[in-house]
């Protein structure tokens, strides 16, 4: 396939820079790589929350792993269009309630806007941890599609 | 218990060089010390504050303590990125307030430009901070969480990528009367818009310049002051905070100016519109932008109306800001610009400024800063300033 235009935000698969470990995001993780997107919430208030904490950051009570909709809409972004291959970073706002940093991928950067439905979909960094990005729901295949090396 | 006039500025220097290759970064940290002590009228062995964040090389202020043979009794190393040395005055006027030393030094300096660190590179990852796991595969480099402000302020109120440049226009109005600053050619509107597009919607000239550099501050007991021989200036007021993303509960929209500013102005007794001058911390014109609502300058969303027009511009405009072309076009010493916004300050409040920049009787200074990244996780810090 030919590359596409520049502003074509491809989904990068193993090229995202390694998030490092932690104990706190290794349940994540291992889910993640069964495909399931997990959030963490309060036992006590009820709370969803994002970054994932082991004490909830509303009021200190103990939180617990959920499976997640993978849902969301765009609360802002921007795009990188000079950088190689271009990105997008943005913020998406998760059906459950927490507004999370992300990036967006798999679409073309100017059809991009603010409250646009949005759907998760794990890339890969380079040591394989998956990484949760977000692209337009309805977007085809064409044209966001790996460009050739 | 209060700050207000328990302390004053007695010394400002800020370094003259925008690029330093042959120079280590302690001895810019040293040689901004020593001006800031000429301009006082005092010497090194007077000091027995010291102050500094994470730009000072070594382990806080230790290293630079010894390098400079200081002998303290009173240490801060408080660091809030860009904002720090704002918190720094205030933290300066508590300690002398409770007479915990009575020559307070606060150094910055750093060589960026030298160096090739600039706010498009992505941010060396801290394995142990604990946004790094969720974060750092996506490159949140400093201009793209500036970048998502800005389009958020622009979702929600309307603000234009035209409003934005009148802050550059402003800050380049000024720069062309300071030397020593790093652009000092007049740009318009058309002229920002035109600049290759960095972060969406920020353009290059949305952003501040990278340079080598540094600057310094002394600040003193009454009596001190008093026994010098330069104008006072005293610190009024003070206000600190901070914001992050709020447990997923984000909100571009503001930033801790909006509490850190409010607390400044109820401390030194004033409003702002009683202000003459305006240093605010101009990482982006964003940064100003939103710092200009959150003080009450304006109401929130006004911003791109407030600025448009020429607003800032000293002479003409109804409130003059960073005079010395600020962070925009003069420099950014250590990529953290809160220095040079008190510095700036001080020489207005002193009549000091460039002839074609001075406010005319300028007894009322406000200084604002916004620490690390706008987007996600910051500090800011905000003084108020007076002339006696």
């Amino acid at each position: 396939m030919a590359r596409i235009s520049s502003t074509c935000l491809t989904l990068r698969d193993g090229d995202w820079p390694d998030p490092p470990a932690s104990p706190e995001s290794a349940p994540f993780v291992a889910a993640a790589k069964e495909g399931r997107f997990l959030l963490r919430r309060c036992t006590a208030c009820g709370k969803a929350h994002w970054y994932p904490r082991s004490l909830c950051p509303f009021c200190f009570g103990e939180t617990a792993w959920e499976e997640a909709s993978g849902e969301g809409t765009i609360y802002s972004f921007t795009v990188l269009a000079r950088e190689d291959p271009p990105r997008a970073i943005a913020y998406v706002t998760l059906a459950e309630g927490p507004t999370m940093l992300t990036s967006l991928v798999a679409c073309e950067a100017g059809q991009l806007a603010i409250g646009q439905p949005v759907r998760l979909v794990f890339a890969s960094s380079k040591n394989g941890t998956p990484v949760p990005c977000f692209r337009p729901v309805g977007e085809g295949d064409p044209p966001w599609m790996e460009p050739e090396a | 218990m209060t700050i207000n006039g328990r302390a004053f500025i007695a010394g400002a220097y800020e370094h003259p060089t925008r690029k330093a290759p042959d120079k280590s970064v302690a001895q810019l940290h040293a040689e901004a010390a020593a001006g800031a002590l000429a301009d006082a009228g005092l010497t090194k062995d007077d000091v027995d504050g010291y102050f500094c964040a994470g730009d000072a090389p070594g382990l806080g202020p230790l290293a630079m303590a010894d390098y400079m043979n200081l002998r303290l009794r009173h240490l801060d190393s408080t660091d809030i990125g860009g904002a720090s040395y704002i918190a720094h005055v205030a933290h300066a006027a508590q300690a002398i307030a409770m007479g915990h030393c009575n020559v307070a030094l606060i150094t910055l300096a750093g060589r960026p430009r030298s160096a090739g660190h600039s706010g498009t590179a992505a941010r060396p990852v801290i394995a142990d901070a604990p946004d790094s796991p969720w974060e750092t595969p996506f490159g949140p480099t400093t201009v793209n969480l500036y970048a998502l402000c800005a389009r958020r302020h622009m979702h929600e109120f309307g603000t234009t990528a035209e409003q934005l440049a009148w802050i550059k226009v402003a800050a380049s109005h000024h720069a062309q009367h300071n030397p020593h600053a790093m652009l000092r050619d007049v740009v318009t509107v058309e002229d920002v818009l035109a600049s290759p597009m960095v972060a969406d919607p920020l353009h290059r000239l949305d952003c501040c310049v990278v340079s080598d550099g540094g600057g310094a501050l002394v600040v003193v007991r009454p009596e001190i002051a008093r026994s010098l021989k330069r104008p006072l200036v005293r610190v009024r007021g003070a206000g600190e905070a901070q914001k992050g993303q709020l447990g997923g509960e984000v909100d571009l929209t503001w930033s801790a100016a909006r509490h850190s500013g409010p607390a400044a102005f109820a401390e030194a007794g004033v409003t702002p519109a009683d202000i003459k001058y305006a240093s605010i911390y101009d990482s982006f014109t964003i940064t100003v932008l939103m710092q200009l609502e959150d003080l009450g300058f304006c109401e929130k969303g006004q911003g791109g109306r407030f600025v448009a027009d020429g607003t800032l511009i000293s002479g003409s405009g109804r409130l003059p800001f960073n005079t010395d072309g600020g962070g925009l076009c003069n420099n950014h010493p250590a990529n953290r610009g809160g220095i040079t916004k008190v510095i700036e300050a001080v020489r207005q409040l002193r009549g000091e400024a460039h002839a074609a920049v001075q406010v005319r009787n300028c007894d009322l200074a406000v200084a604002t800063g916004i620490g690390g990244l706008l987007g996600s996780r910051h500090g800011a810090a905000t003084l108020v300033l007076g002339r006696e």
